[in-house]
């Protein structure tokens, strides 16, 4: 196989990884709107929690990302 | 399609009219040279100038005449310094309102460097993990030495939780090890990697208004305009995350576990 080829193939599944910081920032949304309608009081405290946890995993998809760039543009 | 010229000088011939890599591109204004180290000062230390002089004149003209009732402007740094305190006293306690300076410093440099690079022909300052990292690892010396500072020679009793069963104690060591040393890596990792990734796909997309035509381009300029958004609140809560965490950090280096 060509090492360009190789390279590109390699970013594609670097790429997998967005699918996991989908997941994560959906079951952080799914969890945060579950629990805000069942205690609407407590919700508004829980936001900067809400966006901390939505930075976070979507903080790790991009490593993915950036693996891909790299292969892509680095190497 | 036009082939660019990479840092390296490899040759890409992409299929988008314009490298989307280029605008991370590091140029020299003034060569500067002292004992072998390359001082440069360049886009990157002028966009650092900028935002210097934009915190100093919004944090300190705003607030010379001190209304009761505040100017929008006023107002604003008030929201700013309200917002860090708060995040300071409920993360930290206390005894974290000495390095209050120091969290606002780091907050409002890295919120006014990423919400400059939003800025069209400007420069992400915070895309570049050099920046990120001197950042990161000044704040992971700062807690460490806070830390040895208040507890001494006890604060290596860190690494070793209580409550914990003697013969879980060796792995979990490493564990907190692992974990303590790898902070300054994911707190910069995770700063630049959001800076590079967004500002890339903004241009990638850009890439596609020119190349899909007068007709087609309309889609991809609607996606550019959501992403646009979406990128201001990243480049906010990237100094949120970056801001947070360090206050979680001063906090476990104060009080332990």
């Amino acid at each position: 196989m060509e090492a360009e080829a190789a390279k590109y193939i390699g970013a594609g599944i670097a790429c997998l990884a967005l699918a996991g910081a989908g997941i994560g920032i959906g079951l952080i949304f799914s969890s945060y709107l579950q629990g805000a309608l069942r205690n609407p009081s407590a919700a508004q405290a829980q936001f900067p929690n809400l966006l901390l946890g939505f930075a976070l995993a979507e903080a790790t998809g991009l490593f993915g990302l950036l693996v891909a760039l790299i292969l892509l543009f680095v190497v | 399609m036009a082939s660019v010229e990479n840092l390296d000088g490899h040759h890409s011939t992409g299929s988008f009219p314009a490298d989307p890599m280029h605008q991370f591109e590091i140029a020299r204004y003034v060569d500067i040279n002292i004992g072998g180290f390359d001082i440069s000062f360049t886009n990157s230390s002028l966009f650092m100038v900028i935002a210097v002089i934009l915190i100093s004149f919004f944090s300190i003209f705003f607030v010379r005449k001190q209304a009761l009732v505040p100017s929008r402007m006023q107002s604003l740094v008030e929201l700013s310094y309200e917002f860090v305190s708060n995040m300071v006293r409920q993360n930290v306690g206390q005894e974290g309102k000495q390095y209050f300076p120091f969290i606002f410093t780091i907050f409002m440099f890295v919120l006014f460097l990423n919400m400059l690079g939003m800025m069209p022909y400007s420069f992400t300052v915070t895309s570049h993990i050099a920046v990120t990292f001197a950042l990161a690892f000044l704040i992971f010396l700062l807690v460490t030495i806070v830390g040895f500072v208040k507890h001494g020679f006890g604060f290596f009793g860190y690494f070793a939780p209580k409550g914990v069963p003697i013969f879980m104690l060796p792995l979990l060591v490493i564990i907190e090890v692992i974990s303590y040393f790898t902070r300054p890596i994911s707190l910069s990792v995770r700063l630049f990697a959001n800076m590079m990734a967004g500002h890339t796909m903004l241009k990638v997309f850009s890439g596609f208004v020119i190349s899909m035509g007068i007709v087609g381009g309309w889609l991809p300029l609607g996606v550019m305009v959501a992403f646009t958004g979406l990128e201001i609140l990243i480049a906010f809560l990237q100094a949120y995350v970056f801001t947070i965490l360090t206050c979680i950090y001063l906090n476990d280096s104060l009080h332990m576990h």
